[in-house]
C-alpha cells in the first residue's frame, strides 16, 4: 500500500530528483509560516491583548500574486489557506477540498508550474507566484489535452477529484513521470479517487504522453 | 448464447458524459459551491464521549471572537417543529427515534454534533469553535462488538412485523447440516467500514422567508430530503426546495437527511443569513453513516460430489441505540443457490454509536463476502474447482420464492468470466502457483442483487428549434445518469444528443427516486422511455392534423423516427420534421409528462441481476503484502443503455470491493469509545498504484419482463461479491483462509 502521508508530495516540487531539497524548502515554508503567526502583535499593527484575539481578528495581509494569468493584488487573512483563497474568496470554486489535510490531492493546483497541495499551503506564502488552477489549465474555449482524454476515457465519475486528478496528470507527463502504466500509477498515487476511475485515468494520461501533444 | 462486448469494440457507440466538459473545466457546481452575498459560515462542534450527558457549554470566548454570529446547541436552538419540546424529566431516546439535533443534553455517540458555531468567514468559525468548552458527564459506553456479541437480539422492528423478511428463516430441515457428507461452518467479520466520498458532505441553506427554506445539499434524493425538511420544520412540502445538481459520490452516505443538515438549517434560521456546512474529513466517520460491523457464521453441507444439502447462515449487525439499521446480510442465501434445507438468522447489536446506513451493496456485499468465501472453503473440501462447484448448485429457479426469474444468464457470466480471465490455467491445489517470487492466487466469487424499481416521471419539452429537454428529480452521484437518460430520449426521438438536455437534481422536477438501490436507470429510464414514447404519439396527433402530411390512419406503433424527424413508416418516406410540426400548428413548444411504475409482473417473476468476479493477486511470501495484479467482471444486468459509462461504474465497483478487501477498517479506541481512523493516512482506500487494469464485460440482454427498457441496475452488482473473490485468490496463492476483512499483511504472516 502506498503511504498516502508522504511529505515529499505536499511540498512544492520542482522535479522527481529534488524531493529533500523540496522537503526542506517545504519545511522552511512551514517554519517562516509558523513564526509569522507567532510574531509580537506589532507586525500586524495590531492592538489585541492576547494571542487567542491575535488569532480571532487576525489582520488581513495584503498580497499580490497571479492566478491564471491575471494579476491580483488581495488582502487575506493570514490564516486563509491557498484552497480557501481560490474557493471562497476568489470564487475559484473547481479547485476541491476533499480532506484539507493534504492526502486526498483534490486541492492541487500548479504553483510556478509545479503541482502543489493548496490545502497545505497558506495564502500569504504566495506572495509573487503565479498559481494556476484548473479553471486556468485551458485556453480560452478549447479544451487541455489532457482534459480532451479524461473525457474521452472517461477518467471520472462524481467528478469531485477530477480537477485535481488533472492538474496532477499535467505535472506528471511534465516531470517525465508517465513512461508507463505503472510509473503513471506511481506518480498520481496522491490523487485519491472514491468512484474508481483509475484505470480510465492512467489511459488518458498514457493517451496523452504517447500522443506528443504539448501539455 | 449470449453476445459478450468489451470497450471499446461496443455493439453501439457510447455518448461521453454529458455533463464532462463541466466536471474537467471546474465549472460543475456541487453543493457548497454556490455564491451568496452575506454567507455566513458554519462550524460543528462533537462529543468527545460516546455516551454520558452534557453538563454545560461556556460558549462566552467564542461569542465575543471576532466574526461569529451565533453558537448554537441545544440551550438556544431555535428548535425544529418536529421534535416537539423536551419532556421533563429529560429522558434517552428509545430505540427507533431517528436522532435529534440540539434537541437535549444527552450524549449517544462520540462524535455527536453538541454546537455550532456560525462566523462571517471560515477562519472566524474555526478558530472560535477552538474556544468553545463543553463540560460532560460521562457514563460506560458498550463500543465493543465482538466484547459484546452475546447481548445481540432480533431488532425490536423485526418482533412486531411478522411479514419481516429478517424473521428466522427455515427452509426443508436445516438439521440436515449436522448429518452432511461433507461440512465446513466458518465465522467471518467485516470491520465497519465507511463510504468516503472524496466530497465530504456540505449543504448551504438558506430561508428565503419565514415559511420557505432552499438548500443545497449534498443527498441523494432531492425528493426525499424535500419531504423529511418539510417534515422537520413543518412547512408545506412546495415551500422547501432541495438543490442537488451535482454530487461528489455518495455510495449511500446521502440516502438519508443527517443531523448535520437540520443544523445547517436551524443555524440559517438562527442568524437570518445563508449558511454553509462543509463537514471535516474527521466528521464524515460519525456524521453520515457506515457499513455496519456485522459478524457472520455459515455453515455448508454437500454429498461428496459437491451438491448442496444444507446451508445455515446467521448474521449480527451493529446499530446504535436509537435507531435499528437492518440489512440483507443474510437474504442472499436463500435465493443464490439450490438447496432444499436452509436457515437464516439475524440479530442486531445496540452500541453507543451513530447509526450505521446503507452502503454500495448493502448487507449484500457483506453476506456475499461470507457466502462466496465459504463456498470456496467447501470447494477446497470437497476437492472441486470453485466454479464447477457453483455450476453444480446453479438455481435454475428462484428456491426461495418458488418463482421463475424474470432472466438469469448467470452461467454466461461464468463461461465469459472464465474464458477471458484464462481459469482453466488455475491449478486446483493453493499455494503452488508462482511468479518472480510471488504467491499467485486465482480466484472468484458470484455476485447478485435484487431488481429494484420504483414509480416515477419525467416531463419532455419538445422546443421550436427542435430541440428537447428532458427532466426528473432524479440524481447523479456519480454514474452518469444523464448521460444515460439522454441517450434513452435520443433513441426514442431520433434526435441528435446535443439537441437534448436533461435536468436533474432539483426537487422543482417531476417525481423520481433517490438514487439508490441500483434502481435509477430501471425506474427513471423508464420513464423518459414513456415521456419519449408518449412526446412521439402527441407529434403524430399533430402531424396527422396536418392536411397531406401523409400520417392519415397511420397507427403509432408503425411511426419511425429519425434526425428530428417523424415517418409513417420504417420505408423511405420523407417524413416530417418536427420543426415543421410545430411552425404549422403555430405552436412554442410540445410538453408531456409520463408516469411509469412497476405492476404485477412483480409476483409473477423473482428479479434479480447476477454476476461474478475473476481476481489475480500477487502475494508476497516475506512481507505478506497482496497485490490484486488482474480482474475480470463480468454481469448480467439487461440491456447495457452506455458502454462506457456502465463499464466505469463496474470498474468502480470492483475498486471498492478491493478497498474493502484489503485495505478499509474504521478502528475504534473502545476505552474512549472513538474512531483512531479520522483521515485517509488512517482509513486507507485504494490508490492509483493499488488497482490494475479491470476488464468488464457485459452479457447485455434485456430482461423482458422488469420494465419497457429491459435494464436493470448495474451500481451495488458491480461491488458485490468482490472482496470474496480477493479473499479467494489469497486463500489460493497462500493457503490461508482470512475470514476477518480486511486482509492486511499481518494476518498473512
Amino acid at each position: 500500500m502506498k503511504d498516502k502521508n508522504e511529505i515529499d508530495a505536499t511540498g512544492p516540487r520542482r522535479d522527481g530528483d529534488h524531493h529533500q531539497e523540496d522537503r526542506r524548502l517545504f519545511l522552511k515554508q512551514s517554519l517562516a509560516m509558523t513564526g509569522l503567526t507567532l510574531t509580537p502583535f506589532s507586525f500586524f499593527n495590531a492592538e489585541p491583548d492576547s494571542y487567542s484575539v491575535l488569532a480571532g481578528n487576525a489582520d488581513r495581509v495584503d498580497l499580490s500574486l497571479t492566478i491564471n494569468g491575471v494579476k491580483r493584488r488581495l488582502s487575506v487573512d493570514p490564516r486563509t489557506t491557498l484552497l480557501d483563497l481560490v474557493r471562497e474568496q476568489l470564487g475559484l470554486t473547481g479547485t476541491k477540498k476533499g480532506c484539507d489535510l493534504g492526502q486526498c490531492g483534490a486541492c492541487t493546483v500548479h504553483v510556478d508550474g509545479q503541482r502543489v497541495l493548496s490545502c497545505l499551503s497558506f495564502a500569504v506564502m504566495q506572495q509573487g507566484r503565479k498559481i494556476t488552477t484548473i479553471e486556468g489549465l485551458s485556453n480560452g474555449a478549447s479544451l487541455h489535452p489532457m482534459q480532451e482524454a479524461f473525457i474521452k476515457h472517461d477518467g471520472f465519475q462524481c467528478g469531485y477529484c477530477t480537477p485535481g486528478q488533472l492538474m496532477s496528470a499535467v505535472s506528471c507527463i511534465r516531470e517525465g513521470h508517465a513512461n508507463s502504466e505503472a510509473e503513471i500509477r506511481e506518480y498520481m498515487s496522491g490523487n485519491l479517487c472514491r468512484c474508481g476511475a483509475y484505470p480510465n485515468i492512467v489511459k488518458a494520461i498514457l493517451a496523452v504522453k504517447t500522443s506528443g501533444q504539448s501539455v | 448464447m449470449a453476445n459478450a462486448h468489451q470497450n471499446p469494440a461496443e455493439p453501439h457507440p457510447s455518448l461521453d458524459r454529458v455533463d464532462g466538459r463541466l466536471k474537467v473545466t471546474g465549472a460543475a457546481t456541487y453543493s457548497a459551491e454556490y455564491p451568496f452575498e452575506n454567507l455566513a459560515h458554519a462550524v460543528l462542534i462533537t462529543s468527545t464521549i460516546a455516551k454520558g450527558r452534557i453538563r454545560t457549554i461556556d460558549a462566552k470566548a467564542a461569542e465575543t471572537a471576532p466574526g461569529v454570529l451565533a453558537v448554537l446547541s441545544h440551550m438556544n436552538s431555535p428548535g425544529v417543529p418536529a421534535y416537539g419540546s423536551v419532556k421533563l424529566p429529560a429522558e434517552r431516546a428509545p430505540v427507533g427515534t431517528a436522532f435529534r439535533v440540539f434537541y437535549d443534553e444527552f450524549i449517544y455517540f462520540s462524535g455527536q454534533p453538541v454546537a455550532m458555531v456560525v462566523a462571517n468567514t471560515p477562519e472566524q468559525a474555526r478558530h472560535a469553535a477552538s474556544l468553545v468548552h463543553v463540560d460532560y458527564e460521562s457514563e460506560k459506553h458498550q463500543t465493543d462488538f465482538e466484547a459484546n456479541l452475546s447481548k445481540a437480539a432480533v431488532a425490536t422492528s423485526v418482533q412486531r412485523n411478522k411479514t419481516s423478511p429478517f424473521q428466522d428463516y427455515d427452509r426443508g430441515n436445516p438439521d440436515a447440516i449436522y448429518t452432511a457428507e461433507v461440512k465446513i461452518e466458518a465465522t467471518y467479520t467485516i470491520p465497519t467500514q465507511h463510504h468516503q466520498p472524496l466530497e465530504p458532505h456540505a449543504i448551504i441553506a438558506v430561508w428565503e422567508a419565514d415559511d420557505k427554506l432552499t438548500v443545497y445539499d449534498k443527498n441523494q434524493g432531492v425528493k426525499s430530503a424535500q419531504g423529511n425538511l418539510a417534515q422537520a420544520f413543518k412547512l408545506p412540502r412546495e415551500n422547501v426546495k432541495v438543490n442537488s445538481k451535482f454530487i461528489g459520490g455518495a455510495f449511500g452516505s446521502g440516502i438519508r437527511v443527517w443531523p448535520h443538515t437540520v443544523a445547517a438549517v436551524l443555524a440559517a434560521q438562527k442568524v437570518n443569513r445563508p449558511v454553509k456546512l462543509v463537514l471535516g474529513r474527521e466528521l464524515m466517520f460519525t456524521s453520515v453513516g457506515y457499513r455496519p460491523f456485522t459478524v457472520q457464521k455459515i455453515a455448508i453441507g454437500a454429498t461428496k460430489d459437491g451438491q448442496f444439502t444444507a446451508i445455515t447462515h446467521e448474521g449480527t449487525g451493529q446499530t446504535s441505540t436509537y435507531e435499528e439499521h437492518l440489512e440483507r446480510t443474510i437474504l442472499a442465501t436463500r435465493a443464490m443457490y439450490v438447496c432444499p434445507n436452509v436457515s437464516t438468522r439475524y440479530r442486531l447489536l445496540n452500541l453507543d454509536v451513530n447509526t450505521p446506513t446503507w452502503m454500495r451493496g448493502p448487507g449484500d456485499a457483506t453476506g456475499m463476502f461470507a457466502l462466496e468465501s465459504a463456498l470456496d472453503e467447501l470447494a477446497f473440501a470437497l476437492s472441486i474447482d470453485p466454479l464447477e462447484l457453483r455450476l453444480r448448485n446453479h438455481a435454475d429457479s428462484d428456491p426461495e420464492r418458488h418463482l421463475p426469474w424474470s432472466a438469469k444468464s448467470l452461467k454466461d457470466c461464468y463461461r465469459i468470466g472464465a474464458e477471458q480471465f484464462g481459469w482453466k490455467n488455475r491449478i486446483l491445489e493453493p499455494q503452488t502457483m508462482k511468479a518472480d517470487g510471488m504467491l499467485v492466487g486465482y480466484g472468484m466469487a458470484s455476485s447478485l442483487y435484487g431488481f429494484h424499481r420504483h414509480p416515477s416521471k419525467a416531463k419532455a419539452v419538445l422546443l421550436a428549434d427542435g430541440s428537447v429537454v428532458v427532466q426528473s428529480a432524479t440524481m447523479d452521484i456519480g454514474p452518469g445518469t444523464g448521460t444515460a437518460m439522454t441517450q434513452i430520449a435520443a433513441t426514442m426521438l431520433g434526435v441528435n444528443p446535443k439537441k437534448i438536455r436533461f435536468d436533474l437534481g432539483d426537487s422543482g422536477l417531476p417525481d423520481a427516486p433517490g438514487q439508490n438501490g441500483s434502481s435509477t436507470i430501471p425506474s427513471v429510464g423508464s420513464a423518459v422511455h414513456a415521456v419519449c414514447k408518449a412526446l412521439k404519439i402527441k407529434l403524430l396527433t399533430l402531424a396527422v392534423a396536418i392536411p397531406g402530411s401523409g400520417f392519415a390512419d397511420v397507427r403509432p406503433e408503425d411511426v419511425t423516427v429519425k434526425n428530428g424527424r417523424l415517418f409513417p413508416s420504417a420505408d423511405s418516406s420523407p417524413g416530417i420534421a418536427y420543426t415543421d410540426i410545430l411552425k404549422h400548428h403555430k405552436l412554442t413548444q410540445v410538453e408531456v409528462t409520463e408516469e411509469s411504475k412497476p405492476g404485477a409482473e412483480r409476483d409473477q417473476y423473482s428479479m434479480y441481476s447476477f454476476g461474478c468476479h475473476f481476481v489475480e493477486v500477487h502475494v508476497s511470501p516475506v512481507t505478506g503484502e497482496v497485490r490484486v495484479k488482474r480482474v475480470v467482471t463480468c454481469a448480467d444486468v439487461g440491456k447495457i443503455i452506455n458502454y462506457k459509462t456502465a463499464r466505469s461504474q463496474s470498474i468502480g465497483g470492483v475498486v471498492g470491493g478491493i478497498g474493502m478487501a484489503l485495505m478499509e477498517e474504521s478502528a475504534m479506541d473502545h476505552r474512549y469509545g472513538r474512531y483512531v481512523t479520522t483521515d485517509f493516512a488512517s482509513y486507507h482506500i485504494p490508490v492509483h498504484a493499488d488497482i490494475p487494469q479491470i476488464d468488464v464485460f457485459f452479457v447485455d440482454q434485456p430482461d423482458p419482463y422488469v420494465n419497457p427498457i429491459g435494464s436493470k441496475g448495474l451500481g451495488e452488482i458491480a461491488i458485490v461479491g468482490v472482496a470474496a473473490a480477493v479473499a479467494n485468490a489469497v486463500f489460493h496463492a497462500t493457503g490461508k483462509r482470512i475470514r476477518q476483512l480486511p486482509i492486511t499483511p499481518d494476518k498473512l504472516l
